[in-house]
């Protein structure tokens, strides 16, 4: 409550009447109107806090009068999206894979897709750039084990590799060590001729015998492999699951068959066209 | 028009809100009209500022076919600001940000100079507040006419005023919200389309929303934008100092003040005569004999009116003029006769006019720098490089060029500091392959480009080197290039 209301003897204004341990102050009166503009977001609150969801309970909240809801207006986003999008995807389904990288809106729009369905599928396994990881191919360097082309890449993308799809890239490397076919020695001199087909180490004659005898079906004989079987190029400097003297024995000793899932029924074509085009440009395509 | 020379009833809002409670309803300034100097130069500056806003959007600028005939345009879906033959790209935004620092520092040093004579003079609340009590005279006629009208009861006299007073104050609001929206839109063809109802709802929305903003700013709330939303107000007492020129009583030559008839003694009297035209005339309703104080917008009507008066009185002119707090201390201690001589140069003047001078500098260098040709280089870094099957490292980049130019150019690229790098590329839109490729960009347009660098693994550098890429068009001498760094294996 106001106590004594005085005159400022500085400023020729009254005081508020209150005092704070000597300390008082002046009273300087707000417009009117500002108080109402006050009381009318007082109001605005109110009446938008009927209209739309506003207050919080335990386990509900009010769903306001409107009815409006932000996941029903995202959805209606992703929808106009998807409706504006329809026109580019349309057009990348009727086109041939070798014919969109012709067309620079549509290469660039299937570059773009792409990339964004690479983010959503692809990244956990091959990572975010498509380097990939121990066990999970490298997409940006230049080896391929199933064929670098964009066509090769789309197959792999649409079936898959190692999977129950019926097109599925099947192949399947003996598990040399563990079933017995070769001792632990021959092995070991087999893992001494594959790093000597990279110019590491020093193979022996019995590495070389074991080689030809049990490798060259799938691996050729020079060791550089078959894109048809997925046999990898066992000469160059890329291994998929370490170049090592210790991960060449043991993923000869018990075999590695690595595999993919088929998208065919996950993603609809156009966006595995996207994707391969995608894969394609990143560096390694042929 | 009012033809006293004195005016009894004015009384400052000071002296009005004296004895109210914590709520004080708009107690309605009635400014009288006046004549003088700086009422002619406000009508000149009104004038000026006006027509520059109201006509630029007009003026037209040829750039052939393909570009808008708009000399001022800021195309905001186009993504292009363009300014007669300059166009500016949206990541040139610097050079928008590069005017607004010059407007505050020129501000500045214009406040540390003659106070607040962007508030008085220039203000768009000032300006067209002036235009609308200039219509409101018309229409209602000057101070008491009005003051007669508001206390009389409803008639259809008063009716047909009012709603003649207000529309004419809509009709101006609207054709100030046009004319924003012209800044954004072709204006001959947009002012077409808002009256067959053909304009977009982005047009209609900014339209509505600024004739609204005029008509409540400049017709209803006045002086109470200065007095209490306008920020500027309260901090530009960081720019005054006593040396800065502002609307000053002379209190020691005005006092004591009192009525004067003529033919009696000046003896023991001020020049004051205590008129009260000073604040009959007041924009914002205030009594300038009470001192400096936050109202005052220093538009000089106060000067005009005390001019006249003292010319009728035969006194010495400039009771109220611009001068500075030392000057009238000097004055106020030694009389007439003292005076603290004005310095408009002194150091808080030298700093602003310094700011000024170093930022008009930067961007007049970065503006008459600026190329039609850009280059951005981007790496990949996930990964940060790639080993090839036969152990070459090759680094991944993506390449914009921005060709600014209205034609289309065929870019040779090339890479400086690494000697035995390959070039690649992807992109729809590349003539030939490595490093005598030709890239394709649009006229007035961005081309992005992936660019592969491709070093044997002998020549590849251990950890990061510095290297340029460069890009060049001979047909039209297009040159521009960007650093970037190549990454090896770290051995």
């Amino acid at each position: 409550m106001p106590t004594k209301i005085e005159k400022d003897t500085l400023s020729g204004q009254n005081t508020t009447g209150h005092e704070w341990d000597g300390v008082k102050e002046l009273n300087t009166p707000l417009p009117t109107w500002w108080v109402y503009t006050f009381y009318a977001c007082i109001a605005f609150g109110i009446v938008y806090s009927a209209l739309y969801p506003a207050w919080p309970w335990l386990n509900w909240h009010s769903k306001g009068l409107l009815g409006y809801s932000s996941r029903v207006e995202l959805k209606q986003e992703l929808d106009a999206q998807a409706k504006a999008r329809a026109a580019f995807v349309d057009r990348i389904r009727a086109t041939p894979l070798a014919d969109i990288k012709k067309n620079p809106e549509l290469f660039n729009f299937a570059v773009a897709g792409g990339r964004s369905a690479f983010q959503t599928n692809c990244m956990q396994c091959h990572g975010a750039g498509g380097a990939g990881s121990k066990g999970f191919p490298n997409l940006v360097d230049d080896d391929w084990m199933w064929g670098g082309s964009v066509d090769q890449i789309y197959t792999t993308i649409q079936h898959g590799i190692r999977n129950a799809d019926d097109k599925s890239r099947q192949s399947m490397m003996p598990r040399f060590g563990v079933d017995g076919m070769l001792t632990s020695a021959q092995v070991a001199a087999v893992t001494d001729y594959v790093l000597s087909l990279s110019g590491k180490g020093k193979a022996t004659p019995e590495g070389a015998k074991i080689f030809q005898e049990q490798c060259v079906a799938c691996h050729k004989a020079d060791g550089k492999g078959n894109q048809e079987l997925g046999a990898p190029n066992l000469t160059d400097g890329i291994w998929l699951y370490g170049g090592d003297r210790d991960s060449i024995y043991r993923s000869i000793f018990y075999a590695r068959n690595g595999s993919m899932p088929a998208w065919s029924g996950r993603l609809d074509e156009a966006t595995m066209k996207m994707l391969a085009i995608y894969v394609h440009s990143l560096g390694g395509g042929r | 028009m009012d033809v006293r020379v004195q005016d009894d009833d004015a009384v400052s809002l000071r002296t009005q809100k004296a004895e109210l409670p914590l709520y004080v309803t708009r107690i309605k300034v009635y400014p009288r009209a006046i004549t003088g100097l700086w009422r002619r130069v406000k009508w000149a500056v009104l004038v000026l500022l006006l027509g520059i806003y109201y006509l630029v959007p007009w003026l037209r600028w040829d750039r052939g076919p393909d570009a808008p005939s708009q000399a001022i345009l800021i195309d905001l879906d186009g993504r292009r600001g363009w300014f007669f033959d300059v166009v500016i790209w949206p990541q040139e935004i610097y050079f928008v940000t590069g005017f607004l620092i010059l407007g505050a520092f020129g501000l500045f040093f214009a406040s540390s100079l003659f106070g607040r004579v962007w508030c008085g003079f220039t203000c768009p609340q000032t300006v067209w507040t002036d235009l609308y009590m200039m219509v409101e005279r018309l229409i209602e006629g000057d101070r008491n006419e009005r003051m007669r009208l508001d206390r009389q009861p409803m008639s259809a006299g008063k009716a047909a005023r009012k709603t003649l007073k207000h529309a004419a104050w809509l009709a101006i609001a609207a054709a100030t919200g046009g004319a924003w929206v012209f800044y954004f839109v072709d204006a001959p063809t947009t002012l077409v389309k808002i009256f067959r109802g053909a304009a977009s709802m982005e047009v209609y929305a900014f339209v509505g929303l600024f004739t609204a903003t005029t008509y409540v700013l400049a017709g209803w709330a006045r002086e109470q934008v200065c007095t209490y939303m306008c920020p500027w107000p309260r901090f530009q007492a960081a720019m005054l100092d006593e040396q800065s020129l502002i609307v000053t009583y002379q209190k020691w030559r005005g006092e004591p003040r009192g009525k004067h008839k003529a033919g009696d003694s000046w003896e023991g009297k001020g020049d004051c005569v205590d008129c009260r035209l000073c604040i009959a005339v007041c924009p914002t309703g205030i009594d300038i004999r009470d001192g400096q104080q936050i109202e005052c917008i220093g538009c000089g009507l106060c000067i005009d009116a005390c001019t006249q008066t003292m010319e009728k009185v035969g006194r010495p002119l400039d009771l109220i003029r611009w001068d500075t707090l030392a000057d009238q201390q000097a004055k106020e201690k030694g009389g007439s006769t003292a005076a603290a001589r004005w310095r408009p140069v002194r150091p808080r003047t030298l700093l602003y006019a310094g700011l000024l001078c170093i930022v008009a500098a930067v961007m007049s260098v970065a503006f008459f720098l600026r190329t039609d040709t850009e280059l951005t280089v981007q790496r990949d870094r996930s990964p940060n490089f790639v080993r090839l099957s036969n152990g070459d490292i090759r680094n991944s980049y993506t390449v914009k060029i921005l060709n600014k130019r209205r034609l289309e150019q065929h870019f040779q690229i090339a890479l400086e500091g690494l000697p035995s790098a390959a070039l690649g590329f992807v992109g729809a839109e590349v003539e030939g392959s490595g490093n005598a490729a030709r890239l394709t960009v649009h006229p007035d347009a961005v081309g992005t480009f992936r660019v592969f660098v491709t070093v044997p693994a002998a020549a590849a550098p251990v950890g990061s080197k510095s290297i340029t890429f460069a890009v060049r068009e001979d047909a039209h001498g297009s040159r521009a290039s960007h650093d970037a760094v190549f990454v090896g294996p770290a051995r």
